[in-house]
């Protein structure tokens, strides 16, 4: 059974969701099938642009962040996908060997109006480097179950 | 790719399609965002999806790729001709990233972008910022995704191999 529901989430409250150590092959393995920029597959080429070496993909960084939710927070959750993502900010690159950190802080929560076991949290996700920079965030809001003991007590009453 | 100078509000381009089949649905998914209903038809049959279906990121990212060829190959073009191509900058992000509809197996997404907006950057001489609406619509002419995406594009005031 998932772990946290809807209600499980308050405004304000902060969640750290595992780190992960980006390596070189698996920058260059992901632009090669999907971002193939010099600055993203090739460290002589990087050299020349503005970031001064290899860094990894913005899209990289995206799916990075979704599989450690994925392995560290949904996991644990009712969650039920989203039909979206309100922005993303590519804020500072990741470089090879840089250790990230996933960062979840809720904004608001709110019931659905339409479906009474669902509710809505929108978060605020970051990515984190090792000198505690956010290097991208991510907000979001999708759904979450919510308790049907919960939901089906008050209904009753 | 065009100097910022060159590029107008409301330029239309089809990037190209691709066809989502179940062992690059299953290969992303088990990379990037292993849910079930991405992972395996019989899971994907008990989901509200009812059937294998991409990652939304999957979707997003092929629209990346089929991009970047495409800018490839107007690049090389444009350098047949004779013509300068202007350098592209980082991208500061995207929003409001849709995803419509679910793809599955066997759908052919048609992705096309549109520019929305030019703005020139007082904190970077030399440069501008394009906006543009990226979509993927299927082979029923469904739309299954939709985002708008910024990115630094050189201008010609910066010149061919500006300082």
């Amino acid at each position: 059974m998932p772990r946290l529901h809807w209600e499980d989430f308050t405004p304000g409250q902060v969640t750290e969701c595992g780190s992960r150590l980006i390596t070189r092959s698996e920058i260059i393995a992901f632009a090669a099938e999907y971002d193939p920029q010099p600055m993203h597959l090739d460290e002589a080429a990087a050299r020349a642009n503005i970031f001064g070496g290899l860094i990894a993909s913005g899209w990289h960084s995206c799916c990075i962040l979704m599989r450690m939710l994925s392995d560290d927070f949904i996991g644990d959750a009712s969650f039920m996908g989203a039909p979206g993502v309100e922005e993303v900010n590519w804020l500072a690159p990741i470089r090879p060997g840089e250790r990230i950190k996933a960062r979840a802080t809720v904004l608001e929560t709110r019931a659905s109006r339409s479906r009474p076991d669902v509710g809505f949290v929108k978060f605020r996700f970051e990515l984190v480097n090792a000198a505690d920079q956010p290097v991208m965030t991510l907000i979001v809001n999708p759904m979450f179950g919510r308790r049907a003991g919960e939901f089906s007590a008050r209904e009753s009453s | 790719m065009k100097y910022f100078e060159d590029i107008g509000v409301g330029e239309i381009s089809d990037i190209g399609r691709h066809t989502f089949t179940a062992e690059d649905i299953k290969g992303f998914a088990a990379r990037f965002d292993p849910q079930p209903f991405h992972l395996d038809e019989a899971a994907a049959a008990r989901s509200h999806f009812g059937r294998l279906c991409a990652s939304g990121w999957h979707t997003a990212c092929v629209w990346m790729r089929l991009l970047i060829d495409f800018r490839r190959r107007e690049d090389e073009e444009r350098r047949a001709r004779g013509e300068a191509v202007a350098q592209l900058g980082p991208s500061p992000g995207f929003r409001d990233l849709k995803w419509l509809k679910p793809v599955y197996v066997g759908d052919t997404i048609s992705y096309a972008t549109e520019v929305v907006e030019t703005r020139t950057l007082s904190s970077r001489p030399g440069w501008g910022v394009i906006s543009i609406r990226n979509t993927g619509v299927n082979q029923r002419g469904e739309p299954v995704m939709s985002f708008i995406s910024s990115v630094l594009v050189e201008s010609r005031e910066r010149g061919p191999h500006g300082s």
